[in-house]
């Protein structure tokens, strides 16, 4: 299945400089319509305005963090099927567990490559 | 009794030994050894914190700590930036250079984005320092409340456990040392395993 890369992809993270370089690689993936969110409130804010395709969050943010944005998005009839990918530097077992639990597309762990970014992605839309 | 005030083990003791007349037994005579030596190491727990000048620690030791590492984010933050823009000038420049170079070119610009997220986690393990930090100024200070200070000085506040409001928060805790961490093959077996 082909993958629309027109779609809106909303990034997350508390630290400008990783949303910066999520942005280019996602450009580098072709990716050109990429929104920015600074933590889970103003992500969720966006989120129910606009029409979204994924999400790419980090976790750890005030005052909502990525899991909680996470649990928000699955509790919204609108955006419960939305494809999210937890990207993050939280690696414990306990973490990847909850984030599934909490229905998480899938899960990159920081740091990470641009490879692996594009693999997550593909498997994540080829799915939806 | 950890919480006790120091000045008033001290009253205790001098109390204790002052209500002792006539002759003792055995049993008393061992308590009175036991808090005589308890008076002395009040005493001498007293004098050691004051001669540790914890005040400089909590004034300036602490303080320039926390303020040299927000420096150390703020910078590394600035410098990455620059590396930043200095890629994406590079990317620009890719569409003019033959398709063999601009692969080359493409493909190391993605790897310093790659390695450009040392940012990130530099800056969060910076931040658990800092907290840490935090921790210690707090218990400094109040070691020099109970031990250090006059009974005419308020009682140190009682510390409060804060409880993480959401399960999000509560698993927060910035990254794991490399030898504690998971690698993303390891999460990927995890996360196949609820296949």
């Amino acid at each position: 299945m082909a993958i629309d890369k027109n779609m809106n992809v909303l990034i997350v993270d508390d630290y400008k400089t990783m949303l910066r370089i999520i942005r280019n690689l996602l450009k580098q993936l072709e990716f050109d319509n990429v929104e920015e969110a600074t933590d889970g409130a103003e992500a969720l804010a966006k989120l129910r305005a606009g029409n979204f395709g994924l999400v790419i969050s980090d976790w750890n943010m005030e005052p909502m963090t990525g899991l909680d944005l996470l649990k928000e998005v699955r509790a919204d009839s609108r955006l419960k099927n939305l494809p999210f990918i937890m990207i993050t530097a939280e690696s414990k077992t306990e973490n990847v567990v909850a984030a599934k639990q909490a229905g998480v597309s899938n899960y990159i762990v920081k740091p990470f490559n641009a490879e692996t970014l594009k693999e997550k992605i593909e498997k994540v839309l080829v799915h939806a | 009794m950890p919480d006790q005030n120091p000045e008033q083990i001290e009253r205790a003791v001098r109390e204790v030994l002052g209500s002792l007349s006539g002759d003792l037994t055995t049993t008393e005579i061992s308590l009175l050894g036991e808090l005589e030596a308890l008076g002395r190491e009040v005493a001498r727990a007293k004098s050691e914190i004051a001669a540790l000048r914890v005040d400089d620690i909590n004034d300036r030791h602490i303080p320039t700590a926390t303020d040299e590492l927000d420096a150390v984010v703020e910078h590394t933050a600035t410098a990455t930036n620059e590396i930043l823009d200095v890629c994406e000038g590079l990317e620009k420049l890719q569409t003019k250079l033959p398709a063999e170079h601009a692969d080359a070119l493409g493909v190391a610009v993605t790897r310093i984005y790659e390695a450009c997220s040392f940012q990130d986690i530099t800056g969060q393990r910076i931040t658990k320092v800092v907290s840490a930090l935090k921790v210690i100024e707090q218990r400094v200070s109040d070691v020099t409340r109970r031990f250090g200070t006059t009974e005419s000085q308020p009682a140190p506040e009682p510390e409060v456990a804060i409880t993480p409001e959401t399960e999000g928060r509560a698993l927060a805790n910035g990254p794991q040392l490399p030898t504690a961490a998971s690698s993303q093959a390891d999460i990927d077996r995890l996360l196949a395993s609820f296949d």
